[in-house]
């Protein structure tokens, strides 16, 4: 691959977007910039490309990447429903949802789960960060039970884990990292575009101005202090061939439905990632030692989408024409004489 | 005989629900339709499964009137739990048609009786053990059919159509018919005036058709490749008749593939979402509700007219507030609908106000969406969508779509690239649009439902805010002159005026013919879509009292004509409103019009 324009001919540039209007530190901004990396690596044609927001700060930043590509910042929560619709309209667009913890696990909770449940073929990134940062600084169902608000008060309610919950409902992509963790972050977004089906990356995005402090959990020193990474995380490409040396025993292979394959390199206790128990394990483990475990939980390679179960053709929808939607004049004329 | 009484009655079949009482009273239906008799069926039934009272009222009249009327000729008592009830509604001189048990302890003078032993009959001639309770409620179709003279023939063709797709069950049927049949021959002696003979000439070329049924043909003709539903009273059967159609039409056969996906969403915000998302991507979608799912879509109405993205709605409405009573008619959603969600929010409206308008009105609603880039609202109700209708078949659609106006990559490549999503270029309001996966650098814009310049860029600008709400008015009134234009029959010459729309439709014309005969003649005009075509003002104008009858509490749609009115013609409207539920029958509008004229009834 050239140093200047990757495997489609497009530099860099080309998957930048407008200038962010997020406050500067903020994490959102990192993950905006991992996106440009992965979807350039990626070669992702900017025309196939569907960027799609709820409302929040999160829901901004398709905005600020791929300017060229069309985007749709709807309705609050309710990402996922425009989401399944554009997909099913054009089984040809790359579908990929950036969402808030607001936007996810309250307003939105119930589309959330509804998405996973179908496997509609989308990468769906959350830019988690357990507070609401528009409205200036409320907590948000993801904050962590005991983290402290800018202003004192504690948070006195269980979090809603947005990765435990997609693995209860039979997610088939299930991804926890860390905006600050850009070499982790950056093939998980790779993996979640090749995967097929609903991809959620839980991505731990601090809030510079609402929930950097002592005593939150989901402040840069937090994390750095409490992050644990499962397995380093490599994406190679299916238009890339295989090639890394490694002892035997210490690297997983797993193979994506488009001939990408993730590479999956131990670090501690092994994990199998798409044993589906042990993923839940992890997390609950990791939640009881009061640590962020972060990479990829759970990945089903054989992941059926949504689309596909509906037998909707892979060619798009809107592109069908008026002989083949309408009942020809005989069909309709046949049907007519039935109510008869 | 003396004073026979030929194709003119209302039968009433009082019936428990869940029973199969509802394949019984559609075979009557076709078999009386099949000799040529028009008839106008209205299914009363509860918000239950199985165990509630339920009536069928069949009404037949040799003019073909299709609204409910309130007198039963022929009462059917099949319930013993609402017999005293169904037995007071019964007109003098009438008939009662009743399981013997039945206590006439009470009993009517001035009725005639045939106590039928139902029971009895269906313990001892009906072999099928597992369906005796639904095969009984044949047992009355073949009492009715001896009663009335229907002919053996027509009965058969009527259980042939019913059990198109499982001709297993025809013989088991006329069995239960013939059961009926001969117990009347062999026990009764006519007794009553009424008598049902063949016609020719007044159904030929009509069918029977639900207004769901139709709307979902209508979509199906409009070329709907996404639509998202979510189960809701009155208005399910127009998913599930679309999910049937397009098993049978959008189906390859060979690869089991579909030309459209219907998506059971979990909830009306969803099933909106996907259709507004689908819209986005540049297919004909749809969603199918009734009123508590239109209170849930109002967020998501707002961002499709704001973010100018089509979408077919349809509302079939059911009696409100909240719950209301999911199982009877009303028009009460009008006024909501017409500004569904916050802010500056208005939408275009589709009123049809028969079957083949629903169909019409459907396959069109698509046209309109891509055309003006907004959601388009068609309001049928439980009466219109879920009674049989008898229609002239439907017309096979003579025009190509109105895909509106999309740029596709060659148009971007003649544009060099040069285009903003919201502007208006040709002064109509209408903006150019581009669908994602268009191939050109230049075709990606960022759609959104906060506030945005000409490009689709984030904006707090009060001028850019300003100028696009007056842009999007201007689409507005583009469309009011685009839209169905209302039907005017001012034949009568009178200088009263009737506006109604929508199922009203039916009762206004009976009511015409009632208010003529009373030396009244009338004007007509009936409203087909909102906004309000000029043509209303003009004929409040041509008349000196002009009433509008709509089937809501408040006269919703009275309201908007005023609003309409230039001061001096407001007092000339007057307001007829129906609101129990059950559809609007014709004396509901004749009589309080003539008491308002001063013309003696």
């Amino acid at each position: 691959m050239s140093a200047t324009i990757n495997r489609i001919g497009l530099p860099r540039d080309a998957y930048k977007g407008a200038a962010t209007t997020l406050c500067a530190g903020c994490g959102h901004n990192s993950i905006t910039n991992h996106m440009i990396k992965a979807l350039y690596e990626l070669g992702v044609e900017p025309h196939r490309l569907a960027k799609m927001s709820g409302i929040g700060c999160s829901s901004k930043t398709p905005a600020y990447f791929v300017e060229s590509a069309h985007g749709f910042n709807g309705v609050h929560g309710r990402m996922p429903a425009l989401t399944t619709g554009a997909q099913l309209a054009n089984r040809q667009l790359i579908m990929l949802g950036v969402s808030g913890d607001g936007d996810t696990a309250s307003i939105g909770l119930g589309q959330f789960m509804h998405m996973i449940r179908r496997n509609i073929d989308c990468t769906y990134i959350i830019e988690d960060n357990g507070t609401y940062g528009l409205t200036k600084g409320q907590f948000s169902a993801t904050a962590d039970l005991g983290s402290v608000q800018k202003k004192g008060a504690v948070n006195t309610f269980q979090p809603i884990d947005p990765c435990a919950v997609a693995l209860t409902l039979g997610c088939t992509f299930v991804a926890r990292s860390f905006s600050g963790d850009g070499k982790q972050v950056v093939p998980l977004i790779k993996a979640a575009i090749a995967h097929r089906g609903t991809a959620v990356l839980d991505i731990i995005s601090p809030c510079v101005t609402f929930n950097d402090h002592d005593g939150s959990t989901k402040s840069y020193s937090w994390i750095k202090d409490h992050e644990e990474s499962i397995a380093d995380v490599s994406f190679i490409p299916f238009f890339e061939e295989v090639h890394v040396d490694y002892e035997p025993g210490t690297v997983r292979d797993v193979e994506l439905h488009d001939g990408s394959h993730i590479l999956l390199k131990k670090l501690g206790e092994d994990h199998d990632p798409t044993d589906r128990r042990a993923a839940m394990r992890v997390i609950e483990e990791g939640r009881s030692a009061g640590h962020l475990v972060t990479g990829l939980l759970y990945l089903d390679p054989a992941s059926v989408d949504f689309a596909t179960t509906e037998r909707i053709p892979e060619s798009p929808l809107v592109d069908l024409s008026e002989d083949e939607l309408r009942l020809t004049k005989d069909e309709f004329a046949q049907f007519m004489s039935e109510f008869a | 005989m003396t004073n026979q009484i030929i194709n003119d009655l209302t039968i009433q079949a009082a019936t428990v629900n869940g029973s199969g009482s509802q394949t019984a009273n559609l075979i009557l239906t076709r078999a009386i339709f099949h000799m040529g008799i028009p008839v106008a069926p209205k299914n009363v039934f509860p918000s239950n499964i199985e165990g509630l009272p339920t009536w069928y009222q069949l009404r037949v009249t040799t003019q073909g009137h299709m609204a409910r009327r309130d007198q039963v000729d022929i009462l059917i008592a099949f319930n013993p739990a609402t017999w005293h009830q169904d037995l007071r509604t019964v007109r003098p001189g009438g008939v009662v048609v009743h399981e013997e048990v039945f206590s006439t302890a009470e009993a009517r003078t001035d009725v005639t009786y045939y106590p039928v032993p139902f029971s009895k009959l269906a313990k001892s001639k009906i072999q099928n053990d597992t369906l005796r309770k639904q095969l009984a409620n044949m047992i009355y179709v073949g009492v009715v059919a001896g009663l009335l003279g229907i002919p053996w023939e027509a009965l058969e063709h009527a259980v042939t159509r019913q059990f198109l797709s499982k001709p297993k069950a025809v013989p088991l049927n006329l069995d239960a018919i013939k059961v009926g049949f001969d117990y009347w021959q062999d026990n009764f002696s006519k007794k009553d005036p009424y008598r049902l003979e063949p016609m020719t000439g007044v159904v030929d070329q009509k069918v029977l058709v639900e207004g769901n049924q139709a709307a979902a043909l209508g979509a199906l003709m409009g070329g709907v490749t996404v639509a998202a539903w979510y189960p809701i009273t009155p208005s399910s059967s127009l998913c599930e008749n679309l999910i049937a159609y397009a098993e049978r039409f959008r189906t390859d056969p060979e690869t089991g593939e579909k030309r459209i996906a219907v998506v059971q969403a979990e909830d009306e915000l969803a099933a909106v979402g996907m259709a507004i998302g689908a819209g986005w991507a540049g297919a004909r979608a749809m969603t199918s509700t009734s009123g508590p799912g239109i209170s849930l879509m109002a967020e998501f109405a707002g961002l499709g007219y704001y973010a100018e993205v089509p979408v077919v709605i349809f509302d079939i409405q059911r009696i409100g507030p909240s719950t209301g009573l999911p199982t009877r008619t009303s028009q009460a959603d009008v006024g909501f609908a017409y500004t569904l969600s916050h802010g500056d929010t208005k939408h275009l409206v589709l009123l049809p106000g028969t079957v083949e308008e629903c169909y019409e009105f459907a396959r069109d609603a698509f046209d309109y969406a891509d055309r003006f880039q907004t959601p388009v609202f068609v309001l049928s109700d439980l009466d219109l969508g879920m009674n049989l209708w008898m229609t002239p078949e439907f017309k096979y659609p003579d025009k190509p779509f109105d895909r509106g106006k999309v740029l596709s990559k060659a148009d971007l490549e003649r544009l060099a690239g040069e285009w903003a999503r919201y502007r208006d270029v040709d002064g109509d309001g209408v903006p150019y649009r581009t669908l994602p996966g268009t191939d050109h650098p230049a075709a990606g814009y960022f759609t959104r439902g906060s506030g945005h310049d000409e490009h689709a860029r984030y904006t707090e600008s009060a001028e850019s805010y300003a100028a696009n709400m007056d842009r999007l008015s201007r689409k507005f009134e583009t469309a009011r002159t685009a839209l169905p234009a209302p039907v005017i029959d001012e034949s009568a010459g009178s200088k009263i005026g009737l506006i109604a729309f929508g199922s009203t439709h039916a009762a206004v014309l009976e009511s015409r013919s009632a208010l003529a005969a009373a030396k009244l003649p009338v004007d007509y005009l009936r409203i087909r879509a909102l906004p309000l075509s000029a043509q209303v003002v003009e004929f409040v104008s041509r008349h000196e009292r002009v009433y509008v009858i709509e089937q809501n509490r408040d006269g919703q749609v009275y309201d908007l004509i005023r609003l309409a009115l230039p001061p001096a013609l407001v007092d000339r409207l007057r307001s007829i409103r129906h609101y129990d539920g059950q559809p609007i029958p014709a004396d509901a509008i004749t009589e309080p019009l003539l008491e308002s004229e001063a013309i003696p009834v």
